[in-house]
């Protein structure tokens, strides 16, 4: 029903899928088609390759997974720099790129005898009493054994591009151009802040480049629009306010006394190391995917439901033939509906829960099409070689234990985990920012004030950073930072007090429901001391 | 509450939302909004020109007033939960059913669709006679099916036939 051609799906209901030019790339020397502003992982995961890289010890086959760089299951050498993320790397006609700790290569590597066979020999952990017999044995093993440790070769070429320093000085720097990020900037901007807002990718919108769904809350928040176009409008908003200044491919590396150090890519042969004097951060980094342990796990094949979105919807690659979900949040559900308008069949959706975790309308869609929801069941393992070629799931009992004998094979040939995220915190605990585990809101947050400043005075956070919510709240959540920071920085006046007030009466309602109970019982664990507005 | 639905994707019949009146079927189009749990939605109230979609807060199910429903179809448009459903019965003792649809090919008037329940099991064939055309709706088709009418309750889904 939907056109293929090369893996890539040429026609969508939703989205239009605008291609650049053709260009070759050298896969393991062997030529790729591909087209520019495709990464490398998704090109070539459009020409059929799914075993990107070998496992660390037991050279156990591993393929594409999050998609966004989160991961490090696609590292590769490209143009000969050795653990290059091949999902953060977008094609260049001539490219050379090469799987890494795989002799001849990744495909088919011989040291996966190590898993096949010596595992069974010498079982985990063995390696801790074996070849100490003797000195001689000892030093000659250990030397074989360094031999295979390591991701890659050493470089064969060194960046050879300059990198020059700037200093910059701003009110504002916001880190993270997703729809957290990107709603801070505009609510401090337009009331007069100076505001500098990076993101490591060469795009805005986060993770909205991939929601082609409709979204839900009111109609304030945008509500019935796709998540696509609504990082248009927000970007368009943003672009139009004067004093902010947006540097894309900008990650930052670390925040130092309120000073933060990033690097900016220019093109292949420049960048810009950036000293960036702010008065106040807004950290809006969003979050990463978690997986769940089930055996073969790391089978290509296996992958998170994001990375799945994006190659399908940013990039227009079909995943796979017959997908099994695992997860019945929004995300997962949504992810069943989205693989279906792209013509790819979904066996089931699985979910260890007594019932259905995402909204119910969402479930309702993809039931009504066929796709049975098995609530209290649970994957037990991926099965296949080198790919994911059937799964096996079985019923749970009270007690989350595997009932046996309720053992069902699933016929798919690739896996979804839709089991959550977790906030991408680190710039946070580097920052020094005081931080939590709070399991309502996914796991380690900063502990922060009702408008979302941390510990740390004059460092904000917004959006899934914060705790694991949604594009929505992220939203709402970046106009209180940025509203806040304005305020407390001179701008604004009354006005902005004002508004401040009703954006936190407005997240307050919107977390009123059943959904928003979760939230609220974690944010109570995690809220310094009211803070009042002078 | 029981979460019945919740366990189970789809509502049985004792858990969906009070049917219009005959008679109210028969006058004109009514939408019919199968959304039972309390989430943080409401585009559909804020884009009914009529005032017949209650809501006390965002976080409340909508519930429709069928005296006021007009069936102008604001709310079915955009919809982010393809959960509202437009009915009417006609004078020839055949029903309408009027649903979001976003999947290729898009369908046309005249053509012939396999209906399904909210279980996905096929319950008949239909045939479209009219449809928005989805440039016209950011690519959320509304196709209307011609269903027997005791089947307007039932059909939730339709794809093409072969």
């Amino acid at each position: 029903m939907v056109k293929i051609e090369h893996g890539r799906l040429q026609e969508h209901p939703i989205v239009d899928f605008k291609r650049g030019k053709e260009v070759t790339i050298y896969f393991n020397d062997q030529p790729v088609k591909a087209y520019e502003g495709e990464t490398v992982a998704a090109a070539l995961y459009a020409a059929g390759v799914r075993v990107f890289s070998r496992s660390f010890r037991w050279h156990r086959p591993r393929g594409f997974f999050c998609a966004i760089g989160k991961c490090s299951a696609c590292m590769m050498e490209v143009d000969g720099i050795p653990n290059v993320r091949t999902c953060k790397v977008y094609v260049r006609d001539g490219m050379q790129v090469r799987t890494q700790s795989g002799l001849p290569d990744a495909e088919k590597d011989v040291f996966s005898i190590l898993d096949d066979v010596i595992d069974k020999v010498f079982p985990h952990g063995s390696h801790y009493s074996k070849f100490t017999t003797s000195k001689k044995v000892r030093e000659f093993m250990v030397k074989r054994m360094r031999k295979f440790t390591g991701f890659g070769n050493p470089p064969r070429a060194v960046f050879q591009g300059r990198a020059e320093l700037e200093e910059i000085e701003t009110d504002v720097l916001v880190v993270g151009g997703g729809p957290g990020g990107m709603s801070a900037a505009i609510n401090a901007g337009k009331y007069g802040a100076k505001v500098l807002l990076v993101d490591e990718n060469p795009f805005l919108g986060g993770q909205l480049v991939k929601q082609t769904h409709r979204f839900f809350g009111s109609a304030k928040e945008r509500a019935g629009t796709r998540g696509i176009r609504i990082a248009g409008i927000l970007e368009e908003e943003l672009m139009g306010i004067e004093n902010v200044e947006v540097r894309k491919e900008t990650r930052v590396f670390g925040i130092y006394n309120g000073e933060a150090g990033a690097y900016q890519r220019l093109n292949d042969d420049e960048g810009k190391l950036l000293r960036i004097r702010a008065k106040k951060i807004v950290v809006a980094t969003g979050a990463y995917e978690r997986t769940l342990i089930f055996e073969n796990n790391d089978l290509p094949g296996v992958y998170g439901a994001g990375g799945v979105q994006t190659l399908m919807n940013v990039y227009g690659i079909k995943p796979g033939n017959m997908g099994l979900i695992v997860g019945s949040g929004n995300v997962g559900l949504i992810l069943t509906y989205q693989l279906m308008q792209a013509g790819v069949n979904v066996a089931a959706i699985v979910e260890a829960m007594p019932r259905i975790g995402g909204y119910f309308v969402h479930a309702a869609k993809v039931r009504r099409l066929g796709v049975p929801i098995y609530v209290r069941h649970t994957i037990l393992k991926a099965k296949g070689r080198k790919s994911v070629e059937g799964a096996v799931i079985a019923k749970l009992d009270d007690r989350w234990q595997p009932i046996p004998g309720t053992e069902k094979e699933i016929k798919c040939d690739f896996i979804c985990v839709a089991v959550g995220l977790s906030p991408t915190h680190e710039l946070l605990y580097q920052a020094g920012c005081e931080m939590k585990f709070v399991p309502e809101l996914g796991g380690i947050v900063p502990l922060r004030s009702k408008f979302n400043e941390t510990s740390v005075k004059g460092l904000y956070v917004a959006g899934d950073v914060a705790g694991i919510e949604e594009a929505t709240a992220a939203i709402m959540e970046g106009r209180i930072a940025g509203i806040h920071v304005a305020v407390t920085l001179g701008y604004g006046g009354e006005e902005a007090k004002k508004e401040l007030e009703e954006a936190v009466k407005e997240i307050e309602e919107f977390r009123a429901g059943p959904f928003g109970e979760r939230i609220v019982n974690g944010l109570k664990k995690c809220t310094l001391e009211d803070e009042v507005i002078s | 509450m029981s979460l019945g639905y919740l366990e189970r994707g789809y509502l049985e019949k004792e858990e969906l939302p009070p049917f219009p009146s005959e008679e109210r079927l028969k006058k004109k189009t009514v939408a019919y909004i199968e959304c039972p749990q309390p989430i943080p939605c409401s585009p559909c109230f804020e884009s009914c020109p009529a005032n017949a979609i209650e809501m006390k807060n965002i976080n409340d199910p909508p519930k429709v007033d069928y005296e006021k429903c007009t069936g102008c179809m604001k709310c079915i448009r955009v919809c982010p939960g393809l959960a509202i459903f437009m009915l009417r019965l006609r004078d020839d003792g055949m029903g309408e059913v009027t649903l979001q649809y976003e999947f290729l090919p898009w369908l046309k008037k005249g053509d012939r669709v396999k209906l399904y329940n909210r279980k996905g099991e096929e319950v008949g064939e239909g045939v479209v006679n009219w449809v928005l055309p989805p440039e016209r709706n950011d690519n959320t088709s509304l196709v209307r099916v011609e269903v027997p009418a005791e089947l307007i309750f039932e059909v939730r889904a339709v794809r093409p036939v072969g």
